[in-house]
């Protein structure tokens, strides 16, 4: 009996298009366990989105099971949280309302509500900003709301898709060391897809590499760092050696991608 | 080992030869131009509002030359500016002018409030569901290019010449527009914004009521405006061909007694209340859209 909390089985996922049906995703076998930090990797076209909204329940598969905690995923929920690239924040609502948005719907008092948000700014460093409108804020900063946002349903898996592709290399960075931070102080089961080999190797305790075209697991990697890492570790030996045979092997399934 | 990529790379590029032809022929640079005349450009706060004089006291300056030309009988075709204010001042110091332009404006209240109470729901629901979209565009979007005004005789037989084929000849001619329009405004609600409410825990009619309705409020508002000088153009009509009371009724009164300087002061008077309903719709849309 799998321990694992989310569980791909043989999935597959294909999209009707002219002229024959598209293959975002084939033959997926993915096991994550509570509590872990995976990355995922690969180039573009490799149906990486493609994962995250299955696992996510905004699209079924054609082919296969989700399974979350044994049971499968029927539509989207609370219990998995979903960050963006463009974190879709809303742009009527206060920093501060938009991290309650979740919570309102749950039979809780507005005091506890109250005290869960705050937790929840101050975990993400926006504790300044809660009255704050979206459009005041910096990309770095939304993004922080989106996960903030999504943290507070407490979800069983976070998930998030290229959540820093869209920001500068500083904020990036800054980004990176809160998402390990959060991950350390709330134990989240955390899946985060990124074509961004240095931002995987470092942040996650296993690498997934993808290869496209049809999309498909093609390697999966432990990252053998110590767990309390810091910016100054992407320059030792042993995580360029580590991020050099990951991007080489990208390439390779880039280069039989466009046929070279 | 060699990397993959030491030698060639996944994009391909052909060696070129010298070229055969000779260098680019350079246009003239363009003249500089001032900003008056510049794409987009911002211009003084100066330019702008002698722009806006020109143009009001522009307007009225052709006005009344015209009318004291005498080009034109200012008896029979154009009244002065000043005559014109003369008799809406006389107007409205015997309290007709108010008593008409109440009647007019609850008019417009009833059958315009109608409206956006049928189809602001309806324009929710087609603009939220492809199924309520293939239910009503095919009927809505027909209709909706039948002019109202075609209506008035049919509606005066089904209605008689009281409140209630008003009413409706202002609900025929704002209705079907509003609904398309309310319906636009909601199918601009970025899919994302209701993918994330979902993956909130939110529920359908949930995600309707607080991302969708907040997200298209804004543009909601800004077709009702659009609407409104629709609204506004309907209820004079119907009080031309069929009234007792009201601006358009009036008119045709004055227009029995040849009192034209009196017919423009209610004319400036109509243009004057489209204008500020205007004027309150859009702040409104300015306030409520201030996250936009």
């Amino acid at each position: 009996m799998s321990r694992a909390t989310l569980e791909l089985v043989d999935v597959s996922k294909e999209y009707p298009r002219r002229g024959g049906a598209v293959r975002a995703l084939e033959g997926i076998d993915l096991h994550i366990e509570r509590g872990e930090f995976v990355c995922v990797v690969g180039a573009s076209g490799s149906g990486k989105s493609t994962l995250l909204s299955l696992i996510a329940g905004l699209t079924k598969p054609t082919a296969g099971e989700v399974l979350l905690d044994g049971s499968p995923v029927v539509g989207p929920g609370p219990d998995r949280g979903l960050v963006f690239q463009v974190g879709a924040v809303y742009p009527w609502r206060t920093v501060e309302r938009n991290v309650a948005y979740g919570l309102e719907f749950l039979p809780i008092s507005r005091d506890e509500r109250r005290a869960r948000v705050a937790w929840f700014l101050a975990e993400t460093g926006l504790t300044d900003l809660r009255h704050a409108l979206p459009r005041q804020l910096s990309g770095g900063q939304l993004q922080r709301v989106a996960i903030a946002r999504a943290l507070a349903c407490e979800p069983e898996v976070l998930l998030l898709d290229e959540p820093f592709g869209a920001l500068d290399v500083q904020t990036k960075e800054d980004m990176q060391l809160l998402i390990r931070g959060i991950w350390q102080d709330t134990g989240t089961t955390i899946l985060l897809v990124t074509h961004d080999v240095p931002e995987a190797v470092f942040l996650g305790q296993r690498v997934v590499v993808f290869a496209s075209d049809p999309g498909r697991v093609a390697a999966d990697i432990t990252v053998d760092l110590p767990d309390d890492r810091d910016l100054t570790d992407k320059r030792a030996p042993k995580f360029l050696a580590l991020q050099s045979s990951i991007e080489d092997l990208v390439r390779s399934y880039h280069r039989h991608h466009t046929g070279t | 080992m060699a990397a993959p990529w030491s030698t060639a790379t996944g994009v391909t590029r052909a060696r070129q030869t010298p070229r055969g032809w000779s260098a680019l022929p350079r246009r003239r640079p363009p003249r500089a131009r001032p900003p008056l005349f510049a794409i987009r450009a911002p211009i003084s706060r100066r330019a702008r509002w002698t722009l806006v004089a020109v143009s009001i006291l522009g307007s009225f300056g052709a006005w009344w030359a015209l009318s004291v030309s005498g080009l034109v009988d200012p008896a029979e075709y154009l009244p002065t500016p000043a005559a014109t204010f003369a008799a809406g001042l006389e107007m409205a110091r015997s309290g007709q002018l108010f008593t008409d332009a109440w009647a007019t404006i609850g008019r417009v209240m009833v059958g315009f409030g109608a409206a956006i109470a049928a189809s602001v729901p309806l324009g929710i629901v087609m603009g939220t569901f492809r199924a309520g979209q293939s239910l009503f565009e095919p009927v809505i979007g027909l209709v909706r290019y039948l002019p109202a005004t075609a209506f008035i005789p049919l509606l005066i037989i089904w209605l008689g010449l009281g409140e209630p084929h008003k009413a409706t000849l202002i609900f025929l001619g704002t209705f079907f527009f509003n609904t398309l329009m309310t319906a636009d405004a909601v199918r601009g609600v970025p899919a994302a914004f209701v993918d994330v409410s979902f993956t909130l825990g939110a529920r359908t009619g949930e995600t309707v009521r607080k991302v969708i309705i907040p997200h298209s409020l804004p543009g909601m508002i800004d077709s009702v405006r659009v609407n409104s000088a629709a609204a506004w153009n309907m209820v004079v009509v119907a009080e031309l061909i069929a009234a007792e009371s009201g601006l358009g009724y009036r008119i045709t009164r004055l227009q029995r007694f040849l009192q034209i300087d009196d017919i423009f002061a209610i004319l400036m008077v109509i243009a004057l209340f489209g204008l500020t309903m205007d004027v309150v719709l859009r702040l409104l849309r300015d306030r409520v859209g201030r996250w936009v």
